[in-house]
């Protein structure tokens, strides 16, 4: 049995993006409730990766990029006065599409660089590093060799690394942007593993175009599209079950039945 | 029964057209032809300086004395002009290297892709300033702002060996920390090009990692960016010394040059360096003299090279983690 603590709820009005002058999202209206895991799945370039990192203010980096709406986490604007992107960051962390961890330090700095990079003190190593692993199941694998450079660990070993190093921060909410897709089978079935298991404690967001493994893994599920030459925007959202089996809307139909995309 | 062993084919990626052939032919000629010359170049230097060095032994390359007046017999020993060399050579990588560095990481991360081509085609303009301007400037521009600097920083720091003089009356102008200014000027570009080069090669999801985890500027660059790309902007550096100890016309125009070693007193009035050495001795200098200088340019094109050497390999082997 696995303890629940009750995590944060992340919730988005009204997002729009824009880079330079195109728009590329309209009016996403999501909810993300404490300890669920919601999917987000669409064709190719309908804005999904661009929402996500909406969610923990990563797309203020890339030049000319506008924005417009908010983004709640428990009620508190993240774009508010009140937070800054990096205390924003350390509470939604993120997991990209190819696994990057820093390829000059150890497995074990490779946990603790979150901590470091963010100028936080860094209390028991030794436990941090542990538990980080264990949660990311990849505990048993790397123990005897924490030392070791972290690009010796094979590719779905560096995933599971870099959802560790996420999780020494702590984080309420975890982003993940297709975090499976350059990974085997094998490795892939872990991972969902492990966000299973992650969800007893957090709130998480993941983008994949694999159905089988939105629904193996979600909750709930949003299905993104944009149609030519217009910003994408979010066109039917609900529980997993019911959106894969029983659609409302046409287009989500077609599209979890791979009639198109 | 044992199967016959395969018969390798001959593979080689010979030219395929008649157009192809001529182009393979001329980059050819042209390649083995810059050989020849560096290689003339060299028989040249080594004949020119084989009496010298026959004459005067090892202790060319680690004596201190030059004698070469008329009715003495000629000792040439380069030591102090070596020293001299590296010393200045030093200054300049240590004044140039954070420099190249800030400018780098500016247009790399945070400049725009406009701005970013503007400077980075000035700090190439800069490169291709003839030294002999860099000179000029450095006597008729820099020394006087430069001697503000050095009175402020023996005021201050004089008790750090490196900044003590012994005679404020001979010091401040002309010396080698003047020219380790020149110097830096000079390698900026190069160090900075290869420095930049390595810096946007850097993978874009290793520093989105970083911000991802509450990485600051200052802490990406310091835990992430600096470290990726150690190996490749020491090598960047080294290149930038190789090019610092061959330098001359410049350091000609504002270092006061004497043969006597200068350790490492950076404010004081005198030093040297190989290269200056050829030039100030070169005009007035006996058949023997100049078979001593000419060994002079040899043992200095050795150090360059072994430098360079060094460099290309720190370069060649940084990064062993990208696969591509
Ligand atoms: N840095 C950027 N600059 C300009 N336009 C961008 C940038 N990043 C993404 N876009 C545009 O925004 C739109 C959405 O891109 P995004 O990467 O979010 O799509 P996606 O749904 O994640 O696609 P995929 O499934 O292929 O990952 C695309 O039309 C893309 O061209
Ligand atoms: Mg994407």
């Amino acid at each position: 049995m696995t303890s629940l603590t009750t995590a944060s709820t992340l919730s988005t009005e009204d997002i729009s993006v824009w880079f330079g002058q195109r728009q590329v999202l309209s009016d996403v209206n999501l909810t993300f409730p404490g300890n669920k895991v919601t999917a987000l799945i669409g064709p190719s370039g309908c804005g999904k990766s661009t929402f996500l990192r909406t969610l923990n203010r990563m797309h203020e980096l890339i030049p000319g990029a506008g924005l417009s709406g908010s983004v709640f986490l428990d009620g508190e604007d993240i774009y508010g006065a009140d937070f800054d992107a990096v205390s924003v960051r350390i509470k939604i962390g993120m997991v990209f599409q190819k696994p990057n961890p820093f390829p000059t330090m150890s497995i074990k700095d490779n946990i603790l660089s979150g901590l470091r990079l963010s100028g936080r003190k860094i209390g028991n190593a030794e436990e941090l590093v542990e538990t980080s692993l264990r949660r990311a199941s990849i505990w048993n694998e790397v123990k005897d060799r924490l030392n070791d450079q972290a690009i010796s660990l094979s590719g779905g070993q560096q995933q599971r690394l870099c959802i560790a190093r996420s999780l020494a921060m702590d984080p309420e909410v975890l982003l993940m942007d297709e975090p499976c897709s350059a990974l085997d089978p094998g490795s892939t079935r872990r991972i969902e593993e492990t966000i299973k298991e992650l969800s007893s404690s957090m709130t998480i967001v993941i983008v994949t175009h694999n159905m089988q493994q939105a629904q193996r893994v979600s909750d709930q599920t949003a299905f993104f599209l944009a149609d030519d030459n217009t910003p994408g925007g979010v066109v039917e959202f609900g529980a997993t079950e019911q959106i894969f089996n029983g659609p409302i809307d046409q287009r989500t139909n077609d599209y979890v039945n791979g009639h198109f995309g | 029964m044992t199967k016959p062993a395969p018969v390798r084919r001959k593979l080689s990626a010979g030219p395929l057209s008649t157009g192809d052939k001529w182009f393979f032919r001329s980059t050819s000629i042209a390649a083995y032809f810059s050989f020849v010359l560096v290689a003339l170049v060299l028989i040249f230097l080594f004949l020119k300086a084989w009496p010298a060095l026959q004459e005067q032994g090892f202790e060319f390359v680690y004596g201190t004395k030059w004698v070469a007046e008329e009715g003495q017999p000629l000792i040439m020993q380069i030591g102090p002009m070596i020293w001299g060399s590296m010393l200045i050579a030093l200054v300049g990588v240590l004044i140039a290297t954070p420099m190249a560095i800030s400018l780098a990481y500016m247009i790399v991360f945070m400049l725009g892709s406009r701005l970013a081509k503007v400077a980075t085609t000035l700090i190439d303009l800069l490169a291709a300033l003839p030294s002999v301007i860099i000179g000029l400037w450095g006597f008729y521009v820099f020394t006087p702002v430069a001697i503000n600097w050095e009175t402020t920083l023996h005021q201050y720091l004089g008790w750090i060996p490196l900044f003590k003089v012994e005679n404020v009356d001979n010091a401040f102008r002309g010396s080698p920390f003047i020219a380790g200014w020149i110097v830096a000027v000079m390698i900026v570009p190069i160090v900075t090009s290869v420095t930049r080069e390595i810096f946007s090669q850097l993978d874009k999801d290793l520093i989105n990692g970083a911000i991802a985890l509450g990485g600051s500027r200052l802490s990406v660059f310091r835990k992430v960016i600096l470290p990726t790309s150690s190996g490749g902007v020491v090598g960047g550096v080294l290149l930038g010394l190789g090019r610092a100890l061959g330098e001359t016309v410049a350091i000609f125009y504002v270092l006061q040059i004497s043969f006597d070693i200068n350790w490492g007193q950076l404010l004081e009035s005198h030093g040297g360096g190989v290269a200056s050495w050829i030039l100030a001795r070169f005009g007035e200098a006996s058949s023997g003299e100049i078979s001593g200088l000419m060994a002079a340019g040899l043992v200095l094109f050795v150090i360059t090279l072994i430098v360079n050497f060094i460099a290309n390999t720190i370069v060649n082997r940084s990064q062993p983690w990208r696969k591509d």
